[in-house]
């Protein structure tokens, strides 16, 4: 499609370049600047406009900067925007220059004309000078109090910019105690929108430094905040109704009658014409609802309809953004939407990527009732022209095949494809027979009948040709030739440049070997020979270890090269639920279009302000009702439960890719790795009895080992790290890992509670003793905190959850460990270090 | 909040460029260019319109081959920008009358002016094209809009349909008539997108209308409007049955909507009750209402392939169109495509005698045979034979290896599903107060595929 490279761009009429015209420009600004001449001003703007080309296609016109100032006394307000504009972009290179701008605009910003008083605060504020921060606090201060709501708004952000310029000085100036204000009272909705939108990014970094701000950034999560905002709500534009959706959907409100009163309120809004509102409605009430499973499902029905309008309304762009959020739906419950399967129909004429999404969720809606025509869809765009889509239809047609009962018909269609007589469609099918036959054997009479008739001449992708070589390998008894193709194969080793391809061969040849020895006897030596002379190191080492393994004892060789195989269950995903269920938390985020979390393609800072351990902030919430305790997880737990069905398809998602790394690696040069996985997944399967094997695996997955297994030891003395670190998102991460070992109700003293003025006094006490904090919150008498601890000999870690009630002395621990044989000991550790709080 | 908007012509020109807040760094235009131009993942051949490079995401819609981007470190809502940038779009096109790379290069100034107000330091402020009048001062210098091509679902009117005035489509919402005076009218446009799949037995596999009802107001004082629709028109299919359970309800008559939503201006009162949607428009072109429909409906063409093996290496394929709607309506820009397979070397074509504003075409480069014919009367047919050769012999199945067939059409004063404007009307300020009111109707063709 691209076009070649067009290097050469010709420079059109209207867009001056070169140093010349730059030099002319300054000579004719400053014939202007003292003439008060009329058509001054025409002859100006004409002049200006010619600095604001240049500048916009990124000539440096800062040199004229001295001269657009001293043109820009005028009350011309065109002029002056432009002024302002140039001013804005080179302002923080020029700061010396900039200071000339000073005079001036603080002097608009006291004109009487509203408007340009609007204008010149902005600009000001948009300087984006260190050194000139001083000028700004009061132009800004009085253009918060503004009596116009134009000034106001512009004051709002001008706010945030002085926060992004100097921190300090915007703190000092106390702004965002007014700007607090100025959201409760103010009359314009826009100047509320604004005023949300600056404390939210301010508290939201600020948070992260002091006690007092991280408070009032979750004060804007108050149930007064959230219900002042919801009551104006009509009156926000379109853009703030986003904003404060959002936030909405941060709130947790304290029953359902809370949650039925704001889901009648929006409803509507799900009529929305623009997409992100609906969005934003969208998550609000899969926020809401994730604790009630039968209201969540029922708003899963409502929102079908409104997404799907979305879709096929509006530009192509738009559509693609709600189709990968219908995409992600499907993906979590896919039943619901099995009768809507003909929306997932693709079009022609649409783009690649968005017909890549319709065939996964194509893939994931299919049952029982409707395969069949999704079969028979996807066989239509098998025989397509484009060839990207027919492989991808393919994919599609044998994942169905994987996950479905009914395997007999699309067995067929597959094995039609064959018979099309396409390379690429052969390559993408012989892929995909070889995984069917790993899961369901009892296919290979069929399968291999129509196999055995391809000639190996006609394939020649590497994995095609890997899978093709599999099944001879592994069906050399039913397969009249097998012998005699790989011979021939074997014959032009030379030839056969991908080192996949021939590490598979040398499996091949010997499994063949195992059955049919005498035909095949000739072929091994020269495969053997071929092989350990091979320049590649793994081809080499496996030719070797043949070799060597059919030299010592034939039978031992058949069972490590060729045991008996079970079937593939389900193959893995190449997503694990985890991560899945965080892009469903930042629903209606650039999340769901990479289908990554956001910790994956953002970097700290830019995380947004309530991104930051936004879970713990969550359940720090929760302690306002003392029985709400831990929602996030219950909610999590119930989300699973309405959705337990999806997740046995959700796991053989991906499992094309998966499965084909599995026993045919795709070669990328990692020469161990490589090896490795195939050896041992391929052709070595632990079986129950080298319980080594097993246990090694068990720990792989922290599940650690079943107490029963092996008797309790004396539980030795647990010594932490005095010098333990963790990531706050790997806290975060391990905490939604982890099942709670160990709860337990305690109590604290009442020294202790005399000296818990502010969390910070045990935060300090328990890092005395190794155990440390990584968030806390809550006000007197709720206290809440997450402590952290590590085992001194061994990266082990602790997690404590802790929610002190000072009234009651009532102190609630919750632990999760890595190790967790060992929590008991830790719990008791953490409880002595707390009982000898207030003491010290 | 979005760090910087910037628009591109077709050949990576920033047009306009603003930064709000400074923290992408430099290049990011071309950075951006490159990626989209040479786009090579995921096996796609065209970006999406949404993509992270080096932390940096970039949103882009394409308006009238112009790029419209925007870039932001944070991890945002994509279809708030992307429907934001859709908008800048629509603000723009409301300032200028005629949206392109010349007119948008004119009126630099103005757009800047725009930009400045939509956006603050990466926060929306205000799309409205009403409410942005106030903050604007520059006046847009019109271009020639005679010689542009036709922008948009709408632009089809103004080619030489004597009922409306070509130039109001072009006319800005705030620069004045040369006489001085603003006339009054406002315009209503249904505007029905089809989509149709055909199995190869004629079938119909699958089929849905998207459509649009557009306004464009040009209304001095904002008075109320009331717009009625269809008396019995439904609202959502009953039950949970699948949207496409044909049956029982196409015959009755009644149109039945599948979904909708609305403009944020428009009141819902009285919709329930008599179909009516009152509403104060604003300034500016906007929808007021969107609806999805996949209720059987009329195809307005159909479409029957025959391929006839001639030999190993030849092969005959006739193409067959038929207009089934009335006589009194006019189709135009009628382009039919079909692939061939790719090892056909040689196209001869045969049109029926005596036709006229047909060409044919055989695209060598993807093997494609195009058809494109001006003007179809309603229920007519037409015939086109196309005699193929091959380069190789031929596996044996032909209708494997080409096809489908598909179409681009559209349809002025015709509308599939049947919805309609049954009348507009204004709230009066005066007896003499009578603005000109336009209600137009047209169809077009989304994805119609014939599969052979």
């Amino acid at each position: 499609m691209a076009p070649p490279a067009q290097t050469h761009r010709s420079p059109s009429p209207s867009q001056p370049s070169g140093k010349g015209e730059v030099s002319d420009l300054k000579m004719q600004l400053r014939q202007l600047a003292g003439s008060r001449a009329p058509g001054t001003d025409d002859a100006k703007r004409e002049l200006f406009k010619k600095v604001i080309s240049c500048m916009t296609i990124g000539i440096d016109v800062s040199s004229v900067f001295s001269e657009m100032v001293m043109c820009s006394a005028t009350s011309d307000i065109v002029l002056k925007k432009m002024c302002y504009l140039y001013v804005g972009n080179y302002a923080k290179h020029n700061p010396d220059l900039a200071l000339l701008t000073i005079n001036f605009l603080q002097r608009d910003c006291k004109d009487e004309d509203p408007m340009i008083r609007g204008l010149a605060l902005r600009s000001l504020c948009s300087l984006r000078v260190t050194n000139l921060v001083e000028y700004l606090v009061d132009p800004l201060g009085a253009g918060l109090k503004d009596s116009n709501s134009y000034v106001r708004t512009v004051a709002a952000m001008g706010v945030l910019k002085l926060y992004h310029i100097s921190e300090s000085t915007c703190m000092d100036a106390d702004f965002p105690a007014t700007l607090k204000h100025l959201m409760l009272n103010d009359r314009e909705a826009q100047v509320v929108a604004n005023c949300l939108c600056a404390l939210q990014e301010i508290w939201g970094l600020e948070a992260t430094k002091s006690e007092e701000a991280s408070t009032e950034r979750e004060s804007l999560l108050s149930k007064p905040l959230i219900y002042y905002l919801l009551n104006r709500f009509k009156e926000f534009s379109e853009w703030a109704q986003c904003a404060i959706l959002d936030l909405v959907s941060k709130y947790v409100p304290s029953d359902s009658n809370e949650i039925f009163d704001m889901m009648n309120l929006l409803e509507d809004r799900l009529q929305h014409a623009n997409g992100a509102v609906v969005l934003a409605t969208i998550k609000l009430f899969l926020q809401l609802t994730l604790s009630m499973a039968d209201i969540h499902q029922q708003v899963y029905e409502r929102i079908k309809a409104p997404l799907l309008t979305l879709v096929s309304s509006g530009g192509p762009e738009q559509s693609y953004a709600v189709l990968s959020h219908l995409h992600l739906l499907v993906m979590r419950a896919p039943y619901i939407f099995s009768a809507d399967y003909k929306h997932f129909y693709c079009q022609y004429n649409e783009p690649f990527y968005v017909k890549k999404l319709k065939l996964e969720m194509l893939t994931a809606v299919a049952n029982e009732s409707n395969t069949y025509e999704i079969v028979t869809e996807l066989c239509e765009y098998a025989a397509n022209v484009d060839i990207p889509m027919a492989r991808e239809s393919i994919r599609a047609v044998g994942k169905i095949a994987l996950q479905q009962y009914d395997v007999n018909a699309i067995v067929d269609r597959l094995l039609q494809f064959l018979e099309m007589e396409k390379d690429h469609v052969t390559a993408e099918t012989l892929v995909l027979v070889k995984d069917l036959l790993r899961k369901y054997p009892q296919w290979s009479h069929d399968c291999i009948a129509v196999v055995g008739n391809i000639s190996s001449k006609n394939v020649q992708e590497p994995k095609a040709k890997a899978a093709l070589i599999w099944m001879l390998g592994e069906y050399a008894q039913d397969m009249q030739d097998a012998p005699y193709i790989l011979e021939s194969l074997i014959e032009n080793w030379e030839e056969e440049h991908s080192a996949e391809v021939r590490l598979h061969l040398l499996t091949a040849v010997v499994k063949c070997f195992f059955r049919r020895p005498p035909e095949t006897q000739k072929a091994l030596g020269a495969a053997l020979a071929a092989g350990v002379n091979d320049f590649h190191q793994d081809v080499h080492d496996r030719a070797l270890l043949y070799y060597r393994l059919l030299q010592y004892n034939v039978s031992i060789a058949e069972r490590v090269v060729n045991p008996p195989k079970q079937a593939v269950s389900v193959f893995a995903d190449t997503q694990s639920n985890e991560i899945k269920d965080r892009i469903f938390d930042e629903f209606n985020s650039l999340s769901v279009v990479y289908q990554k979390p956001s910790y994956m393609f953002t970097d700290k800072e830019h995380r947004g302000p309530f991104a930051f351990s936004e879970e713990i902030g969550n359940l720090s919430l929760g302690e306002e009702s003392t029985d709400n305790v831990a929602p996030a997880q219950r909610i999590e737990a119930n989300d699973k439960d309405l959705l337990l069905s999806t997740s046995d398809k959700e796991e053989s998602k991906g499992s094309i890719h998966n499965s084909s790394a599995y026993s045919a690696p795709g070669y990328d040069g990692s020469l161990a790795a490589l090896s490795q996985t195939d050896l041992v997944s391929l052709d070595y399967k632990p079986t129950p009895n080298v319980p080594s094997a097993t246990f090694a695996i068990d720990d792989l997955l922290g599940l650690g080992l079943p107490a029963a297994a092996s008797p309790p030891a004396p539980p030795p003395v647990l010594k932490l790290n005095t010098k333990a670190a963790l990531e706050p998102n790997a806290f975060q991460q391990k905490w939604r890992q982890l099942p709670i070992s160990l709860s337990q109700e305690t109590s604290i003293s009442p020294e202790g509670v005399a000296t818990l003025i502010s969390p910070q006094t045990l935060i300090h006490h328990m890092q005395g003793h190794s155990i440390h904090c990584i968030a806390s919150g809550g006000q007197a008498p709720n206290f809440k905190f997450f402590f952290y601890a590590q085992k001194a000999e061994e990266p082990s870690t602790y997690l404590v959850e802790c929610v002190v009630n000072s009234s009651s002395c009532k102190v609630q621990l919750k632990v999760k460990a890595d190790d967790q044989s060992t929590s008991q000991a830790f719990s008791e550790l953490f409880q002595s270090a707390l009982s000898k709080f207030g003491f010290s | 909040m979005i760090s910087q908007f910037f628009v591109l012509s077709q050949r990576g020109d920033s047009i306009v460029f603003r930064d709000y807040r400074g923290d992408v760094p430099k290049g990011s235009a071309e950075i951006f260019f490159r990626k989209v131009k040479f786009w090579k993942e995921d096996g796609g051949e065209e970006a999406p319109p949404v993509f992270n490079v080096d932390g940096v995401n970039y949103f882009h819609v394409k308006v009238v081959g112009l790029l419209f981007v925007a870039t932001s470190r944070t991890n945002l809502s994509p279809s708030l920008v992307l429907e934001l940038l859709q908008r800048i779009a629509r603000v723009i096109k409301d300032y200028l009358g005629v949206l392109n790379e010349d007119s948008l290069r004119k009126n630099f100034v103005l757009v800047y002016e725009l930009l400045d107000e939509v956006v603050d330091f990466g926060y929306v402020q205000t799309t409205s094209t009403e409410i942005l009048k106030s903050y604007i001062f520059n006046e847009p210098i019109m271009i020639d809009a005679g010689r542009l091509p036709p922008l948009g679902p709408a632009a089809m009117f103004m080619q030489g349909s004597k009922r409306m005035p070509g130039t109001a489509i072009t006319k800005s919402v705030v620069a004045n008539e040369p006489g001085g005076r603003k006339r009054e009218e406002i315009f209503v446009d249904i505007i029905e997108k089809i989509s149709i799949t055909f199995s190869s037995s004629g079938y119909i596999l699958t089929s849905e209308i998207d459509g649009t009802i557009q306004m464009k107001s040009y209304l001095t004082g904002n008075p109320e409007i009331r717009l009625a629709l269809n008396e019995d028109l439904g609202i959502g299919r009953a039950g949970g049955r699948s949207a496409y359970d044909y049956g029982g309800s196409a015959g009755s008559g009644a149109v039945v909507l599948d979904d909708c939503n609305f403009h944020e201006s428009v009141q819902l009162d009285s919709f329930d009750v008599d179909r009516t949607l009152t509403l104060v428009p604003p300034d500016g072109e906007f929808p007021v209402m969107n609806y999805r429909i996949t209720q059987e409906f009329k195809p307005p063409f159909r479409i029957n392939t025959l391929i006839e093996e001639a030999g190993s290496l030849k092969a005959e394929v006739i193409l067959k169109i038929r207009a089934e709607f009335p006589s009194d309506i006019t189709a135009n820009t009628i382009l039919v495509q079909m692939p061939l397979p790719t090892y056909t070397s040689r196209v001869s074509f045969e049109l029926e005698p005596g036709t006229v504003g047909q060409t044919t075409d055989f695209k060598e480069s993807n093997k494609r045979l195009e058809w494109n014919l001006k003007k179809v009367v309603g229920g007519s047919d037409h015939t086109l034979r196309a005699k193929l050769t091959f380069s190789q012999e031929s596996h044996g199945n032909i209708t494997k290896e080409a096809g489908p067939v598909s179409m681009t059409f559209t349809i002025p004063m015709y509308n599939p599903s049947r919805l309609q404007v049954k009348y507009l009307q204004i709230a009066k300020k005066s007896k003499t107060y009578n603005p000109y009111r336009w209600v137009r109707y047209v169809t077009q063709a989304n994805s119609y595929v014939a599969r052979i």
